[in-house]
């Protein structure tokens, strides 16, 4: 059953009908490819087809875009030289949508039938680079509809067109927010904007099209005119001059040099921008194979579409019934509790919001009005989705408000005793199935567990901070936590869209365990006499948002002073980091307790601006004469994470590297490039991995120590992911 | 081996390079035959006996592009048979044409040249000619590609100069260079550019400030803090390239930077039998050349390695040279080399320099020759180097000594 069909019309117009089988939204692939060939072919032949317009089965939508799996099929196609086979590939769709845009016509403009694209509604990536290749784009007029080139956020660019398309038809000062930062737009911001031509009202869209089609229009593109110029100037043309000097600086100042596909991206866009159209596609081509044929976005591609999406549907679920929630209590309101409140009512969940004051309940509740206030300032959201929410949550103290909840996370303060007793209060007043969770950071779930007669209906739900932004909630599994819990735990997360891991219960679990060795490796070497700048802007170079010394300020020296003193008291003489507290310690000291405080690594001006490092730090550790090489400060920050994830698999905290890797991209912005830590030593090979550990163990201490497996591994020369496909052959 | 000596320097006076500055009038071609024919005339030297022209210009489009060298000689005095090298090595164009034809005689290949340069920054708007660094991402991401007044203020940065600093600088250099025209200095070198009627269009220096002041420098804002912190964040593209900078220190503004001028400058080189041919003098000998490429980021603290590559090229020492012309693209620039080989500010720019009369980019190491051998015989000293700092990442120096 092809994924196209075609209807000739009385009227002489064409329509073709994209409709994937089995799938909500459409998604190309190769056959889809030849399908739509085939009926171009058969449209352009046929004397009787004045026209074409290509549209969508799919009620809301046009295309999700590309099925990525497309890209190690072409690789395969060549054998040993999978470049080939992705060039040769891209090339042959180049010359499916220039036949499309080229329509017949002669190489004087004569002749040639249009061809319309006609949008029901969303379209991405492929969804949108087609349309680009017809003569005009009518998009229905569906405002939850998102028209864009999305490719950047998976590490790749529009390489069907899209690029030198786009480019060609806005300039490259317009096109950039949409190849560069993957913007997505409504159809009317989209119309401004000028990606589309027409937006009409969804009843028309068709009559539109075909209205269109059969008025005779010019349909030779501007690029394909004699004379035609960039709009905003190419390369060389004094307008167009400053635009790409700019453009350099600002990919390379905001990716901080991590990206490769950005780069290749703006190549792409330059050197099209300087030769004829033909030549420009076959430019792109050539970047866009480069780009594919990169380790990193292969990996980001893994971690961030594929792997976040089988996470989400339930990769790791146990067969139990469905387990959606139907009324959850959230016990304190404070920012957490608010936060889990405003993202489960959003999920239209209805919610119990407890706290052991009214003033404070109320407060926590007014945390959505806030937060929907702010949604329909920016045109995300209407009154009646305000109104809707908040109808929803019940702030109270009264826990008999509880009864017939099936779900309780508790977010009460992180004191054992008061966490037991809220959650022996509660046991009383729901039901036996009920499932109760507890959101706390930092302490074993095992033992809060032990406040419950019923550990099996007793998890961990660590969301992180702010909850309506942060896209990773961790679940933590105790050894007595049952399926049904897990379960319920997984349908919550996918109810209020948000990614789940599911982890064993451990000393700060999976995320925080691998953060703060980060951290803690950051404060080390401002007390060895490294500049702070540099520890701080090597981690931004591998591509985290922060770097470790900015990341305290964030969390505050407060917070981390005390971790260190729990700690300390739990692990006695095993404990490491004493040169790391002896740098928080006198920080603390010193009232230098973060951006709240108006003072930390940084100064900070009133408005909480940071001002640069607190000249006081050098004071105290004054920067050696000669500063490490950035590579040396890189590796350590890298490693320090990396070790501990590979000890969090070894310990079996972590069941799933899958999630380990989703995990830390969307936890704590590992790395995105590097498709999470696993993928980043697959990525540097586990030879070398286990070499370097070897070398910074020398140099800096036993932190470093190759972990067992990694050695194994080593020696045998195999990647983490290599060796999770032969262990899970249907998962992987 | 033949000595290469300078037998004789002209330049031009430099007009503000804009619409109503005095030279706005005059075309690249006819000012750089000024020179020319200033040299022949001034020296009295016929037919062939100049091997060939070597003309520094850094925009080489329009009126200053397709081979501007020979279209000056086929517009000057000069005989056909002299053909005519447009170069390009950015600021240190005229320096390298200097060189160039110093080593050519050296090696056997001629026995004079007239080396020089022009550029006519109001006509020809520096950047026309585009440049791949700046544009292509796969040069301009990679070398980490920031314009130069970032660049400025990254030396000012990693090596610790002050807004003080560079504004006392500025301030300084418009002093010596006002003294230094009231006092004739530049009296032997300077060609009053004049019409095709022989009247005059410049006769002095148009850019020069002489009462410039602390206070009125310090009401200036920095040229680069917005390109570089906000759009399009150069500072960024700094950070990366030295992670161990916080931020970068933006000090440097109109009043202490180079001006953009219109000029041009020659100089006439030749062998000793060149002289004797011709009955003339030489009046210094050019003992060393040099030029080096160095970070370009950073870009312009060339000077530095290459002082010190041409000082060990040489077996010199720094104590070895009497005077300095280390050209004012920049006060950081002077500051840096002041700093990296303990100089005292009097031996350098002793006259002033390009903040104060401005820094027309393919003439500027010509001129600045003739200034430095100019000042060593009217104060009597024997050793000079000039050196100019080159984007892209780039130093050229030369040594010359009186003979």
């Amino acid at each position: 059953m092809t994924d196209f069909t075609m209807e000739k019309g009385a009227d002489g117009v064409a329509v073709i009908t994209w409709d994937t089988q089995a799938k909500s939204m459409n998604v190309m692939n190769e056959q889809g490819f030849f399908d739509l060939e085939a009926l171009i072919d058969d449209a352009l032949s046929d004397d009787a087809v004045k026209g074409v317009v290509l549209t969508s089965g799919k009620a809301g939508s046009f295309a999700g875009g590309m099925d990525l799996n497309i890209i190690a099929r072409l690789k395969d196609i060549a054998g040993h030289q999978p470049e080939k086979g992705l060039f040769e590939g891209v090339m042959r769709m180049h010359g499916i949508l220039r036949k499309i845009e080229r329509a017949g016509m002669d190489d004087k403009n004569k002749g040639g039938k249009p061809i319309a694209a006609a949008l029901p509604g969303t379209a991405l990536g492929i969804g949108l680079e087609i349309p680009l290749a017809c003569h005009r784009i009518f998009a229905a007029n569906n405002p939850s509809a998102k028209i864009g080139l999305p490719e950047i956020m998976v590490g790749i660019f529009p390489g069907l067109g899209g690029t030198t398309r786009l480019v060609r038809k806005m300039g490259a000062m317009a096109a950039s927010p949409l190849l560069l930062e993957g913007k997505l737009n409504d159809p009317k911001k989209a119309k401004s904007a000028g990606v589309v031509d027409e937006v009409v009202p969804a009843e028309e869209l068709l009559d539109a099209a075909k209205a269109w089609v059969l008025s005779n229009p010019a349909i030779a593109k501007p690029w394909d005119e004699k004379g035609y110029q960039m709009p905003g100037g190419a390369p060389y043309h004094p307008a167009g001059f400053m635009t790409f000097v700019g453009a350099s600086a600002m990919v390379n100042g905001k990716t901080q040099g991590a990206f490769p596909a950005a780069k290749a991206l703006l190549s792409a866009v330059y050197e099209g921008a300087l030769v004829p159209f033909d030549t420009a596609l076959r430019i792109e081509a050539r970047w866009f194979t480069n780009v594919l044929m990169n380790p990193s976005s292969s990996a980001m591609i893994r971690s961030l579409f594929i792997n976040k999406e089988k996470l989400e549907k339930g990769a790791n679920r146990p067969d139990v019934p469905d387990q959606k929630v139907k009324k959850l209590g959230v016990m304190g309101a404070g920012m957490m509790g608010a936060g889990i409140a405003l993202v489960s009512a959003m999920a239209g969940i209805e919610v119990v919001l407890i706290d052991q004051k009214q003033e404070t309940a109320n407060k926590g509740k007014s945390y959505t009005a806030d937060d929907m206030d702010k949604r329909i300032k920016r045109g995300k959201a209407t009154e009646a989705k305000k109104t809707a929410a908040l109808d929803l949550i019940t702030a109270t103290t009264d826990y008999d408000a509880l009864k017939g909840c099936d779900l309780i996370i508790e977010a009460v303060f992180e004191d054992p005793k008061v966490k037991a007793e809220v959650t022996k209060n509660v046991l009383k007043v729901v039901g036996e199935d009920c499932i109760f969770a507890t959101n706390t950071s930092t302490l074993p779930i095992t033992e809060l567990a032990k406040a419950s007669d019923t550990p099996e209906n007793f998890i961990g739900i660590h969301f992180f901070s702010p909850v309506e932004k942060m896209m990773l909630v961790e679940i933590i599994k105790s050894q007595q936590t049952g399926e049904r819990a897990v379960a319920k735990a997984l349908d919550y997360v996918r109810q209020i869209r948000k990614t789940p891991i599911a982890v064993n219960d451990a000393r700060f679990f999976y995320c925080n365990r691998c953060i703060i060795p980060y951290i803690n490796e950051g404060i080390r070497m401002v007390a060895e006499g490294v500049a702070p700048a540099l520890i701080d802007n090597a981690a931004r170079q591998l591509g985290f948002p922060v770097g470790p010394l900015q990341l305290v300020d964030e969390t505050s020296i407060d917070l981390g002073a005390k971790i260190a003193r729990a700690t300390k008291a739990a692990m006695s003489e095993d404990y490491p980091d004493a040169a790391v507290d002896e740098v928080i310690f006198w920080m603390e000291g010193e009232g230098r307790l973060g951006r709240k405080a108006g003072a930390g690594f940084f100064d900070y001006d009133n408005k909480g601006k940071r001002q640069g490092y607190w000249p006081g730090l050098a004071g105290k550790y004054p920067p050696a004469q000669d500063q490490p090489d950035l590579y040396e400060v890189q590796h350590r920050l890298m490693f320090a994470q990396v070790l501990e994830a590979v000890r969090a698999l070894e310990d079996g905290v972590l069941e799933d590297i899958r999630e380990g890797d989703v995990g830390a991209i969307l936890a704590w912005g590992f790395a995105p490039w590097s498709g999470g830590p696993f993928s980043w030593l697959d990525i540097i090979g586990t030879p070398y991995a286990a070499e370097r550990c070897d070398e910074l163990t020398e140099k800096f201490g036993a932190r470093f120590t190759t972990p067992p497996l990694l050695r194994e591994m080593a020696a045998q020369n195999q990647g983490f992911y290599a060796r999770f496909a032969l262990q899970n052959p249907e998962a992987a | 081996m033949s000595d290469a000596y300078i037998y004789d320097v002209v330049r031009s006076p430099r007009g503000k390079g804009r619409k109503d500055g005095a030279l706005h009038e005059v075309t690249a071609v006819r000012l750089s035959a000024q020179m020319l024919n200033a040299l022949k005339a001034r020296n009295g030297f016929e037919g062939h006996a100049v091997e060939d022209v070597i003309w520094g210009n850094v925009t080489q489009v329009m009126e200053q592009g397709g081979c501007l060298a020979r279209t000056a000689v086929l517009a000057s005095d000069l005989d056909e048979s002299i053909p005519g090298l447009a170069i390009n090595r950015f600021c240190a164009s005229g320096m390298e044409a200097v060189n160039l034809a110093a080593n050519q005689i050296r090696g056997g290949a001629g026995d004079a040249y007239i080396a020089g340069g022009v550029e006519m920054m109001g006509r020809v708007a520096m950047g026309s000619d585009g440049a791949a660094i700046a544009v292509d991402p796969s040069v301009a991401v990679d070398s980490y590609f920031v314009p130069q007044g970032i660049s400025a203020d990254i030396i000012a940065t990693e090596y610790g100069f002050t807004r003080d600093q560079a504004d006392a600088l500025a301030v300084e250099s418009q002093k010596r260079a006002a003294a230094a025209w009231q006092d004739t200095r530049f009296t032997r070198s300077i060609i009053e550019v004049t019409d095709q009627n022989g009247l005059t269009i410049l006769d002095h220096d148009e850019h020069m400030r002489p009462g410039t002041d602390m206070q009125a420098l310090g009401s200036l804002d920095p040229s680069f803090k917005q390109m570089g912190e906000v759009m399009p964040g150069f500072d960024a593209v700094a950070k990366l390239k030295y992670p161990h900078l916080d931020r970068v220190n933006h000090i440097h503004h109109a009043g202490n930077s180079s001006g953009i001028v219109d000029g041009a400058a020659g100089v006439l080189i030749g062998s000793k039998a060149f002289g004797e041919t011709w009955g003339l003098k030489p009046r210094a000998r050019i003992r060393q050349t040099c030029k080096i490429g160095t970070d370009p980021t950073i870009m312009l603290t060339g000077p530095v390695p290459a002082t010190q590559k041409i000082l060990a090229d040489s077996g010199m020492e720094i104590g070895d040279i009497d005077l300095f012309e280390v050209n004012e693209a920049f006060a950081a620039v002077v500051l840096r080399f002041m700093q990296a080989f303990k100089v005292g500010p009097d031996r350098v720019n002793v006259n002033g320099g390009s903040i104060a009369m401005g820094h027309p980019l393919g003439a500027t190491g010509a001129i600045i020759i003739g200034t430095l051998l100019d000042e060593l015989e009217r104060s009597d000293k024997e050793t000079g180097l000039a050196t100019l700092c080159i984007a892209s990442g780039m130093g050229a120096a030369t040594i010359i000594e009186r003979v």
